[in-house]
């Protein structure tokens, strides 16, 4: 991972990982081999929007018509770091 | 048993589904009881699927397939299919043997989302020796073929006496075979490894020696593959939070149908274990007094009760307690504040200064097979 976050860059999700909704925890969660973890609300609406083909600016467009009047670009970015710094993401290769 | 100081209850959010107690392998530090031989009625392919649902309703999400040897079973293959239609994450916990290429090929059909292929050592004799067959090139096969077929793999090796020095060509083996996720793990004594403990602790140097070279790769491998190294805890001064605490997250179900707060709990006397048969897994988890015995506080004596580490540990292992001080509800003696704490240590000492070869002829290695298992079958 570069230390700054490209805006072009492409996120998918790591093949060890699984997202999905839980109705019981009412929270996204990521399943891996014999783990979980909990996504929280925010981490939850980036990660479910991460499939491999939105690019990190498009997501950011994405969220702020989401939800409208928030600041959130480095709040996204940051967590985004923090994703791939877990192994959680990995890039889509430009073809 | 409910108190009003409890947390509030858990998830049962991981279900460890033991398919049966049958086995091609006899692993001498086995974790099933040691009168499995006595449980022959296992559930049937309708009563899994009952257990599925009721447990993913109430909560459950990863899933572990294991055993004994779940490949055993042939229904293993409807199993995983419903579990990913239910929407489960779930593990295969295998030695390998029983599986072949069309078997990796459907689970994959079906949705299974893992596979565990387990590994006695990294040397074929020392393997083939330990689980009593000939399965070593089978496994490698097997390992070769679970990546092939994309999944992702854990490779698991049980750690102990009379492998822990060939730990590094253990960890070569992984890294040849390309595990993802490797769980290098120290033998924990109960049932089968209790039984065989003098021929498995390895002494607190070849410990030293294997946590330097494991830490090592762990370095090495950085991103590439995790490595998980677990000391026995008969070494630690502090106990491990044994299931996360009883009825909090974890939820065992047997071969026979039997409702377990952990594999191991089956060997606690005075308690009776509710069966699937007979009850829903929502009575069982909420309300059966077993699993509400040893939830929360209100059951813990002294050094336990006051103890502020009590909400960390939850006072350690309920089984590890029961075997070594006679009372489940006593402190962990692996915790240096419990009295039982010194005997524990003395063990260790007699244990780890009795060479391997005077172990052996004080009594031979008890494999894991059925044979042996009805010499404790009352």
């Amino acid at each position: 991972m570069t230390d700054a976050l490209s805006p072009t860059l492409i996120p998918r999700i790591a093949p060890l990982y699984r997202l999905q909704w839980e109705e019981a925890q009412a929270c996204h969660v990521l399943l891996y081999p014999e783990g979980m973890v909990k996504l929280g609300g925010s981490a939850g609406e980036i990660m479910k929007r991460i499939d491999g083909k939105t690019s990190v600016a498009a997501l950011i467009e994405d969220l702020k018509s989401a939800f409208p009047g928030v600041p959130l670009d480095d709040d996204v970015k940051t967590f985004i770091e923090t994703a791939y710094t877990q192994g959680w993401l990995r890039n889509v290769e430009p073809k | 048993m409910s108190n009003p100081s409890n947390p509030p209850l858990g998830k049962p959010l991981w279900l460890l589904a033991e398919l049966t107690y049958r086995c091609p392998l006899q692993c001498p530090y086995c974790s099933n009881p040691l009168d499995f031989a006595r449980y022959k009625d296992e559930l049937d392919t309708d009563g899994w699927l009952r257990v599925l649902r009721e447990a993913r309703k109430m909560g459950a999400a990863q899933l572990g397939f294991s055993g004994g040897e779940p490949l055993v079973r042939q229904d293993l293959e409807i199993l995983i299919a419903e579990s990913r239609k239910l929407g489960y994450y779930s593990n295969l916990i295998t030695s390998g043997v029983g599986m072949d290429e069309s078997r990796i090929a459907t689970f994959k059909d079906a949705g299974l989302d893992h596979i565990q292929v387990s590994f006695q050592a990294s040397n074929e004799e020392l393997n083939n020796y330990l689980g009593g067959t000939d399965s070593f090139q089978h496994k490698v096969e097997m390992a070769r073929l679970v990546k092939k077929y994309d999944y992702p793999m854990v490779l698991n090796i049980v750690i102990h006496r009379q492998n822990i020095d060939q730990i590094e060509d253990i960890i070569k083996m992984t890294i040849d075979l390309n595990a993802d996720y490797v769980e290098l793990a120290s033998t924990q004594y109960y049932g089968w490894s209790k039984l065989n403990e003098a021929h498995l602790l390895p002494t607190r140097e070849q410990l030293a020696r294997a946590e330097a070279i494991a830490h090592d790769y762990q370095v090495r491998m950085k991103g590439r593959m995790k490595i998980l190294y677990v000391v026995p805890d008969y070494y630690e001064t502090r106990p491990k939070a044994c299931m996360n605490g009883w009825g909090s997250v974890f939820l065992t179900i047997a071969p026979d149908g039997s409702a377990l707060p952990c594999h191991a709990a089956r060997q606690l006397p005075g308690l009776s274990f509710p069966n699937v048969r007979d009850h829903s897994i929502e009575w069982i988890w909420n309300e059966s007094p077993t699993f509400n015995h040893f939830r929360g506080d209100a059951w813990m004596k002294e050094p336990c009760r006051s103890c502020p580490e009590k909400t960390k540990d939850f006072g350690g292992c309920r089984c590890q307690a029961y075997m070594l001080t006679g009372d489940a509800a006593n402190a962990d003696p692996v915790c240096d504040k419990s009295p039982h704490h010194a005997e524990l240590v003395a063990m260790v000492d007699r244990l780890t200064s009795t060479p391997l070869a005077t172990a052996i002829a004080d009594r031979p290695l008890v494999f894991r097979n059925t044979r042996n298992s009805k010499e404790h079958v009352t």
